[in-house]
C-alpha cells in the first residue's frame, strides 16, 4: 500500500475518533486532580479512623471520641455554627429582602453586593483583629460603651473568646455570604405573583406563606447549610481569637495536627471523621427536604 | 352611574403624566377594550382599577363604593396578566383554589368550586399538574379560572393572549368572550390589537398618550373615527389633506380634484387643509353609479393578499389604499396604469383634532 | 406609601452599624501605636518588617501559580462539558461543590497523611513539592468559584455554536480552545482569578498545616506578639480583598456595556 492510501484510511478513523479523545483530554486532568487533591485525602482520613496504627480494622477511634472535651468540642462547635447560620441566614434574608424589594435607590444595589463579596471572603486571622479591635477588652465599641453609655460589657459577662463572640464574628461572613446568594433568588420571584395573590384576596402574610417563601425555600435551605458547613470547618478566625483555648472541634483538631495536644494521628482521623459525617449529614438533610419540597421543579 | 366608574382619573410619575383626565362609565356585564399604541396608558389605568397603583387624582368607583384608595386584596377584583402569573410552587387545582384558601372557605365548598372552574375552562384532567407542565394557552385558561373562582365583581384582562401563538389567540378570544357572557361578568381587556378589540368587545376606549381618544362600539370606533389617531389606529385607514372649498355644502379639493363630503365638513373654514379619513373597503376601481365621488390617478402598488388585492392609487401629495376582491377571471391592473377610482359621498369623513386634556 | 420604605432603610441602616463599626474601630485601634496620637506608626511598622514583604510575596506568587492551575484545570474541563459531554455535568458540578462543604483542615490533614515523607507520594518531603502541594491545596479551594465563573462565561458565549463556528472553517481544538474559547471567557476567567487571589492570600489553616511561610501564618504570628500592627494586617487585608472584589465588579460592568454596544 503506498504511503497517501495508508494514511487515507487512517485519517477519518482518527478524525472520528479524536473529537471524543480531546473531550477526554480536557476532563481527564480535572478528574485525576480532583480524585487525588480531593477526594482521595477525604477517605484516606475516613479509612484511618478505623484503623490501628498497624492497619487492622478498629471502632476504637471512634469510641474514643467519646470523651468530655471532644463531645463539648463538637456541641460547642455545632451550637456557634447552628446560631451563626441561622442567625446569618435571617439577618441575610432581611438585608436581600431590603436591598431587592424595598424599593431603596438603585445604587445601593451594586453597593451591597461588592461589600458582601468583599465581606464574605474578610474572613480568618483578618476578621479576628477586627472584633478583637472593636469587642476585646481594649476594643473601642468595649471602650466607647463603658465610657458614654455605662455599659460593661465584661460585666455583663460578654467575652469575646465565647460562644456568642464567636458567632458575632463569624456572622461577618456568615450574613454577606447569605446575601449574595439570595438577591438573585429574590430577583427570582416575579411581581405579578405578589400581585395575583393580592388580588386574589391574599393578605402579603399569606403570599409569603404560600408562595414566595415555598419559592424561595430550596435556595434558603442550601445557603443556611452552606453557611452551617462554612462555620463549622473555620479555624482561623476562632484560632487568632483565642488561640487553643476555646474548645471547638475545628481548633482541636488543628492542635492535634500540630502536635500540641493530643499526640495521636489515628484519635485525629476519627475527629476528622466526625466533622465529615455532621457536614455529610447536613447535606443529606438537605437533599431529603428539597426533594420533599419540590415537585414543581422541573 | 354604572357600574364601574372612573371620574377623572389621572396618574402623574414624577414630570410625566401617563393618565390624564380618564372618564368612562362601564355598565353591569358589559366588556369593555382599552386599545392603544405601547406606552399610551393601558395598563397604569388597568392596574388603578385594581388597586396596584392610586390615582394621582379622580374617583374609581365599583357598584357605587369607592374603592380609590382601596387595597387590591380589598375589592373583590380578578385579574389575569400577559405573562399569565400562576403560582409554580403550586399545582393547577391549588393555583385555582388560592383565592378562597385565603378566604378559608370550608374544604368541600373548595373542592367544588375548582372542580367547576375547571370543567369551565375545559380542563377538567388537569388539576394535579404543576404550571410548567402545561402549554401557553392551558396556563391562561388556569389563571382565568384563578380569577374567576373567587366571583370577583369585575374581571381586569392585560393583554392575556400576546403571548402566545396566533390560532390559540383566535380560538382562547372566542371562549373568554363567550364565558364572559355566559357569568355576565363586568369585563375591562387591555389590548393593543385592534382585531382582538374589535371582535372581543361591547364598547372600545381608544388611547393614546394617556388621553381617551374615543369611546364607543366597535362599529363606531371603526367607521365613524373621532380623531386622527383613532383612524390610524383602528384598522387601515386612508387620511387625505383636503382643502375645504364650500363647508356649507361639503365640498372639498383633494389634489386639484372635488369631491364632496356628505356628511359635511362642519367647524372647518374655507381655505383650510384638514385631514379627512376613507376606508379601503370603500373604494371601488370603476366610477360606479349614481352620486358617487370620482377621482383620476395612478396605480402605484399592486399587492396580492389572496381572497384580497390591496392597490395603491395616487392622485397627487395624497393616495389611497383600496381593496378589491381577488377575481381569477380579471387581472388586477397593472403598475403605473391611470385609473378612475370612486366612493360614496358619505363615506369621506372630516376628522377631529385629537381631545385636549 | 413613604411610610413603607422606613422598614428597609432601618434594617440597612443596622446591617452597616454591623459592618462598618468594625473597621472603623479596626482603622482606630490601628492608629494607636504612638502614645496620645494617631499615627502610622504600626503601618510603617508593618512595611518596614522583611517577614511582611517575604510572607506577602510568597502568598501573591502562590495565588498566581493557583490561578494558573485553576484555569489549566476548570477551563478545559467546562468547556467539554458544555460542548461534547454534557451528561457528566451533574457529576462534574458536584464535584466542584465538595470544598464548600468539606473543611480545609480535612483536606489538608488528609493530603498530611496521604503524601507524607514516607507515601508513595512524598510530596511534604521537599519544600518545593510542600509549596506545590499548597498551591493544590488552594486549587481545591478555588474550584467552585472558578468553575462557576468560567461556566456561567461559556454559557454566555455560547461555546458549542462558537466551536461549531470555528470548525466549519476548519480550526483544531487547540486552535479553538486559545483563539477562540479562551478570549471569550477572558472576563469570566479574571473575576475567577481575583477571586482566587482574595481567599488564598490571607488564607492561614492549609499554609500553617503544610509549614508554609505564607501570609496568613504570619498575620497570626503577629496578632499573637505584637499590639496595633494586627490592626493595622487587618486593614491592609480589607483593602486587599476590596481590591479584588472592585476589579471584579469593574470587569462586570465592562462586559455587560460591550455587550450592549454589540
Ligand atoms: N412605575 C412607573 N414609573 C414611571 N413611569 C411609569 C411607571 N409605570 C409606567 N410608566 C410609564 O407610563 C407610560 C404608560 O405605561 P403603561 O404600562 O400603562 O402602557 P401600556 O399602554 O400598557 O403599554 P404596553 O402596550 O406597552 O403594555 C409609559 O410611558 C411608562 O413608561
Ligand atoms: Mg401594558
Amino acid at each position: 500500500m503506498s504511503r497517501e492510501a495508508e494514511l487515507a484510511v487512517v485519517a477519518p478513523v482518527a478524525r472520528s475518533g479524536g473529537r471524543r479523545s480531546w473531550a477526554w483530554l480536557g476532563i481527564t486532568p480535572f478528574f485525576l486532580f480532583t480524585v487525588l487533591f480531593l477526594i482521595l485525602p477525604t477517605l484516606d482520613l475516613v479509612v484511618g479512623a478505623f484503623q490501628t496504627p498497624d492497619g487492622s480494622f478498629t471502632l476504637d477511634n471512634i469510641a474514643r471520641l467519646n470523651q468530655p472535651t471532644i463531645v463539648s468540642a463538637y456541641w460547642i462547635s455545632i451550637q456557634v455554627s447552628v446560631a451563626s447560620a441561622l442567625l446569618g441566614a435571617l439577618a441575610g434574608f432581611v438585608i436581600a429582602y431590603a436591598v431587592v424589594l424595598g424599593k431603596l435607590p438603585r445604587p445601593l444595589r451594586p453597593f451591597v453586593t461588592t461589600f458582601s463579596g468583599v465581606a464574605s471572603q474578610f474572613a480568618g486571622i483578618p476578621l479576628a483583629f477586627a472584633f478583637l479591635a472593636t469587642l476585646g477588652p481594649t476594643g473601642l465599641v468595649t471602650a466607647l460603651l463603658d465610657q458614654y453609655a455605662g455599659i460593661n460589657l465584661r460585666a455583663l459577662g460578654f467575652n469575646l473568646l465565647s460562644f456568642w463572640g464567636l458567632t458575632i464574628t463569624y456572622l461577618y461572613f456568615q450574613i454577606p455570604l447569605m446575601v449574595l446568594i439570595l438577591m438573585p433568588a429574590l430577583d427570582g420571584l416575579r411581581k405579578e405573583w405578589r400581585e395575583a395573590a393580592a388580588i386574589l384576596g391574599a393578605t402579603p402574610w399569606q403570599y409569603w406563606r404560600h408562595v414566595a417563601f415555598p419559592v424561595l425555600w430550596p435556595s434558603l435551605l442550601g445557603a443556611t447549610i452552606l453557611l452551617f458547613a462554612n462555620a463549622f470547618g473555620a479555624v482561623a478566625t476562632a484560632y487568632a481569637l483565642t488561640g487553643s483555648s476555646l474548645n471547638i472541634v475545628p481548633i482541636l483538631l488543628y492542635a492535634q495536627i500540630r502536635g500540641d495536644v493530643l499526640h495521636d494521628p489515628h484519635l485525629g482521623y476519627a475527629l476528622a471523621l466526625g466533622m465529615i459525617l455532621i457536614t455529610g449529614l447536613a447535606n443529606v438533610g438537605y437533599i431529603w427536604l428539597r426533594q420533599r419540597g419540590e415537585r414543581w421543579i422541573k | 352611574m354604572g357600574f364601574l366608574d372612573l371620574e377623572g382619573v389621572r396618574k402623574v410619575y414624577g414630570a410625566n403624566t401617563v393618565v390624564r383626565n380618564f372618564n368612562l362609565s362601564i355598565q353591569r356585564g358589559e366588556f369593555i377594550s382599552f386599545l392603544g399604541p405601547s406606552g399610551c396608558g393601558k395598563t397604569t389605568t388597568l392596574r388603578m382599577i385594581a388597586g396596584f397603583e392610586i390615582p394621582s387624582a379622580g374617583t374609581i368607583r365599583i357598584d357605587g363604593r369607592d374603592v380609590t384608595e382601596l387595597k387590591p386584596n380589598q375589592r373583590n377584583v380578578g385579574m389575569v396578566f400577559q405573562s399569565y402569573a400562576l403560582f409554580p410552587n403550586l399545582t393547577v387545582a391549588e393555583n385555582v383554589a388560592f383565592g378562597l384558601k385565603v378566604a378559608r372557605r370550608p374544604k368541600d365548598e373548595i373542592a367544588r368550586r375548582v372542580a367547576e372552574m375547571l370543567a369551565i375552562v375545559k380542563l377538567p384532567e388537569l388539576g394535579d399538574r404543576y404550571p410548567y407542565q402545561l402549554s401557553g394557552g392551558q396556563q391562561q385558561r388556569v389563571a382565568l379560572a384563578r380569577a374567576l373562582a373567587v366571583k370577583p365583581t369585575v374581571l381586569l384582562l392585560d393583554e392575556p393572549l400576546s403571548a402566545l401563538d396566533a390560532k390559540i389567540r383566535i380560538s382562547l378570544r372566542e371562549e373568554i368572550r363567550s364565558l364572559q357572557r355566559e357569568l355576565d361578568i363586568t369585563t375591562v381587556y387591555v389590548t393593543h390589537d385592534q382585531e382582538e378589540a374589535l371582535s372581543m368587545s361591547d364598547r372600545i376606549v381608544v388611547m393614546s398618550d394617556g388621553r381617551v381618544e374615543q369611546i364607543g362600539t366597535p362599529f363606531e370606533v371603526y367607521n365613524y373615527p373621532a380623531t386622527r389617531f383613532v383612524a390610524s389606529f383602528v384598522g387601515t385607514l386612508n387620511i387625505l389633506d383636503a382643502r375645504i372649498v364650500d363647508p356649507a355644502s361639503g365640498r372639498v379639493v383633494i389634489d386639484g380634484q372635488e369631491v364632496i363630503a356628505g356628511r359635511g365638513v362642519n367647524g372647518a373654514g374655507v381655505g383650510e387643509v384638514r385631514p379627512m379619513a376613507l376606508r379601503p373597503e370603500a373604494i371601488t376601481l370603476d366610477g360606479g353609479n349614481g352620486d358617487r365621488n370620482r377621482m383620476q390617478g395612478t396605480i402605484e402598488e399592486v399587492a396580492f393578499l389572496g381572497a384580497v388585492v390591496r392597490i395603491r392609487v395616487r392622485f397627487g401629495e395624497n393616495a389611497v389604499l383600496l381593496d378589491t376582491f381577488n377575481n381569477p377571471g380579471v387581472a388586477p391592473p397593472p403598475r403605473g396604469s391611470r385609473a378612475e377610482v370612486s366612493f360614496g359621498r358619505d363615506d369621506l369623513l372630516l376628522l377631529q383634532d385629537s381631545a385636549a386634556d | 406609601m413613604k411610610t413603607s420604605r422606613l422598614g428597609p432603610w432601618l434594617i440597612i441602616l443596622l446591617g452597616a452599624i454591623y459592618f462598618i463599626v468594625p473597621l472603623i474601630a479596626t482603622f482606630e485601634f490601628s492608629l494607636r501605636k504612638r502614645r496620645g496620637e494617631y499615627s502610622f506608626d504600626a503601618y510603617r511598622w508593618v512595611f518596614a518588617d522583611n517577614r511582611f514583604i517575604e510572607s506577602f510575596s510568597y502568598s501573591t506568587f502562590v495565588a498566581l501559580v493557583t490561578i494558573l492551575v485553576g484555569v489549566v484545570l476548570v477551563v478545559p474541563a467546562a468547556y467539554a462539558v458544555r460542548v461534547r459531554m454534557p451528561r457528566l455535568r451533574p457529576v462534574v458540578e458536584f464535584v466542584t461543590l465538595l470544598p464548600l462543604v468539606i473543611p480545609p483542615i480535612i483536606i489538608v490533614f488528609g493530603y498530611l497523611r496521604l503524601y507524607n515523607s514516607s507515601s508513595w507520594l512524598p510530596m511534604t518531603s521537599s519544600p518545593r513539592a510542600t509549596d506545590l502541594l499548597l498551591v493544590f491545596a488552594y486549587a481545591t479551594l478555588a474550584l467552585p468559584y472558578m468553575y462557576r465563573a468560567v461556566d456561567t462565561g461559556m454559557r454566555s458565549i455560547d461555546a458549542r455554536t462558537l466551536t461549531e463556528a470555528a470548525q466549519s472553517l476548519g480550526a483544531g481544538w487547540l486552535t479553538i480552545m486559545l483563539r477562540v474559547i479562551l478570549p471569550n471567557v477572558r472576563v469570566a476567567l479574571l473575576s475567577g482569578a481575583f477571586l482566587t487571589f482574595a481567599i488564598v492570600i490571607g488564607e492561614f489553616t492549609m499554609a500553617s498545616l503544610l509549614d508554609r511561610p505564607a501570609f496568613g501564618p504570619y498575620m497570626q504570628n503577629i496578632g499573637a506578639n505584637r499590639a496595633y500592627e494586627p490592626s493595622a494586617l487587618a486593614i491592609i487585608a480589607f483593602v486587599v480583598t476590596w481590591a479584588c472584589m472592585g476589579l471584579i465588579q469593574l470587569l462586570g460592568r465592562g462586559r455587560r456595556q460591550s455587550v450592549a454596544a454589540a
